[in-house]
């Protein structure tokens, strides 16, 4: 019982992260249809920057800020540099276009940082708590709230605010939107620096856990891509659920089978429900037009 | 016409080449331009991702070590045994695969990449693990066939023959299937097409391409490690792909050239070398969105496959 808990836990700890990068994907995506390889990048940032500007003696909550300002311009330039000069290629270019703008971006990491890994002093305390026998890290409860917060904060602007009905009647039909007067081109610039921040904060929180290095983005992106699907691509809840999902697969698999192929054992369940349903868990079946 | 000028590339650049370093470079634009031709007959024509292409000329690449090493076979017979399980497993693992579509699709071909990997990575007993593990030289007729001018040869000589094959299937009445599919897969079926048979075969078709790629690579460099299936180069084979050109055979040669010779020539830049390449993939595809052959062909007005 112990032993479950104790995967339960780290689980969804990783899972969280997952979940955050996997939002990322999906806001991006629902907006452009664009799937934004470099998402994992803003990860790193977030994490890199708020290292290295504490480091230079600035008080870690000014840091951490910093460092989301930072992922929101990366973003934000982004868009307006690469993905909006490219409008009209086929998605396939375009997600060539992000995977070049991660390769930049970790360059960029590697050069202006250090190839070093970092770690950043936990939120609350480091000492676990003993819960049923299991050790629950305080900064993974963080983590847990702080994605809590942010879907919660997300699903408010998306339904409450005008900005954020604008967003999803972008992603439900573009040319519709543009056609009751909505600004698509600063949808999808704004869907950019949500995700980054999205992603910044997730990386903040998660650097105390898993360290933080230039190189973080990459198996990040890949594993939330592939949260994103489980999930149902363009499904906001469901990229949260593959995330965790996700999250406790590789756990249970590292814990009760084999921790070398703990990859394998969550890929082979993504497989194997895809197979089932080739939507993802809460996908639509998508209709093709002739 | 592209086959003629893929050969006269091949044949007349020895004219030029100064020393042995360029010909190590050429052979490994071949190597990786045969997977490549293969990666585009299944995403240009046939117009399915796969994410994960990497893990069959991850399979190439380890049959000609394995093969010799522990079962004593000559490594031209492990070539053959490598191809044909690359083959038996696109086979077996395309039909589910196949149904899914889009993004679904790249990341069950990015899950079935990165299980391959895992095994070679994780089997340290046998395959050394993620240190690699020496692979025999090959022996043709008594004859140990080394060196980089010799792979030369041998990988473009294989690659004209790749690009002839791939050439000749697309002008066939299954190239025309693979690029009805790639156009709308519901119209390619009211048209009677078997989706599904045709899907299948440019599959098995790309996976044959890589694994023979693959184990040209691992007999080339007398050495194989994990990343001849990972998942950065199964990225690099769709960037290759992308960069010369989706559905342009001759794309995929120019795409593989750029990307192989690129690192080379930016060696330059030190510690600047990854800002810039994802730099000149960014500025490339913004200003070439469908690929740098075929931008160049439209603005000659000619069409090209």
């Amino acid at each position: 019982m112990a032993e479950f808990l104790q995967f339960t836990f780290s689980g969804l700890t990783v899972g969280a992260i997952y979940a955050l990068v996997a939002l990322g994907f999906t806001l991006i995506y629902n907006a452009s249809d664009v799937i934004n390889f470099a998402q994992g990048e803003f990860v790193m940032l977030g994490g890199m920057v708020t290292v290295f500007a504490a480091a230079a003696g600035i008080p870690l909550p000014l840091a951490a800020l910093l460092a989301i300002a930072v992922a929101v311009t990366v973003g934000m330039l982004l868009h307006r540099l690469a993905i909006e000069p490219a409008r009209g290629a086929t998605a396939v270019t375009l997600i060539i276009i992000t995977i070049g703008a991660s390769i930049l971006l970790r360059g960029l990491a590697a050069t202006f940082f250090d190839k070093n890994f970092h770690s950043l002093p936990p939120l609350i305390r480091s000492e676990p708590w003993m819960v049923g026998g299991a050790a629950l890290l305080p900064q993974s409860v963080v983590v847990l709230i702080g994605t809590a917060v942010i879907v919660a904060a997300l699903w408010s602007f998306l339904t409450r605010t005008m900005t954020g009905k604008a967003m999803l009647a972008t992603a439900s039909n573009r040319l519709a939107a543009r056609l009751v007067g909505i600004n698509t081109s600063a949808i999808v610039g704004l869907s950019f620096m949500v995700s980054a921040a999205i992603g910044a904060i997730g990386g903040i929180l998660a650097a105390p856990i898993t360290l933080t290095n230039y190189d973080v983005g990459t198996l990040l992106a890949l594993k939330a891509f592939a949260a994103a699907m489980l999930g149902g691509m363009g499904n906001p809840l469901g990229a949260v659920a593959g995330g965790l999902l996700l999250g406790l697969l590789e756990a249970f698999g590292a814990g009760y089978l084999s921790s070398q192929y703990k990859d394998a054992i969550a890929f082979i369940v993504i497989l194997f429900v895809l197979f089932v349903r080739p939507q993802g868990l809460f996908g639509k079946i998508g209709v093709e037009r002739v | 016409m592209i086959v003629v000028a893929i050969a006269l590339v091949v044949l007349l650049l020895p004219l030029i080449l100064p020393s042995s370093f360029y010909y190590r470079v050429l052979a490994l634009v071949f190597i990786n331009a045969l997977a490549v031709v293969g990666l585009n007959l299944l995403m240009g024509f046939a117009g399915q991702v796969s994410l994960g292409h990497a893990g069959f000329f991850g399979i190439g690449a380890y049959s000609v070590a394995l093969g010799p090493t522990y079962l004593g076979i000559p490594s031209w017979a492990a070539l053959i045994g490598g191809t044909m399980l690359s083959a038996l497993i696109a086979f077996v693992v395309g039909r589910p695969i196949l149904k899914l579509k889009g993004y679904y699709l790249a990341v069950a071909t990015l899950g079935m990449g990165l299980l391959i990997s895992m095994v070679f990575t994780n089997e340290a007993g046998v395959t050394g693990g993620p240190n690699g593990m020496p692979v025999p030289r090959l022996q043709l007729f008594g004859w140990r066939v080394f060196g980089s001018q010799t792979w030369y040869w041998i990988s473009g000589i294989s690659l004209i023959i790749g690009a002839w094959v791939a050439v000749n299937l697309i002008a066939s009445p299954t190239g025309r299937a693979f690029r009805a599919i790639h156009d709308s897969e519901t119209a390619a079926r009211v048209l009677g097409i078997d989706v599904a048979r045709y899907k299948l075969l440019a599959f098995v078709l790309s996976a044959i391409y890589a694994a023979v790629a693959g184990s040209y690579f691992s007999l080339f460099d007398g050495f194989v490690t994990p990343n001849t299936a990972s998942f950065l180069l199964s990225i690099e084979f769709v960037v290759m792909a992308v960069l010369g050109g989706l559905g342009s055979i001759l794309g995929s040669v120019v795409g593989a050239a750029i990307l192989v010779m690129l690192p080379q020539v930016l060696t330059v830049f030190h510690d600047y070398e990854h800002i810039v390449l994802g730099l000149i993939l960014i500025v490339f595809l913004i200003f070439l969105p469908s690929g740098i052959v075929p931008a160049i062909a439209t603005r000659f007005g000619r069409r090209t496959t």
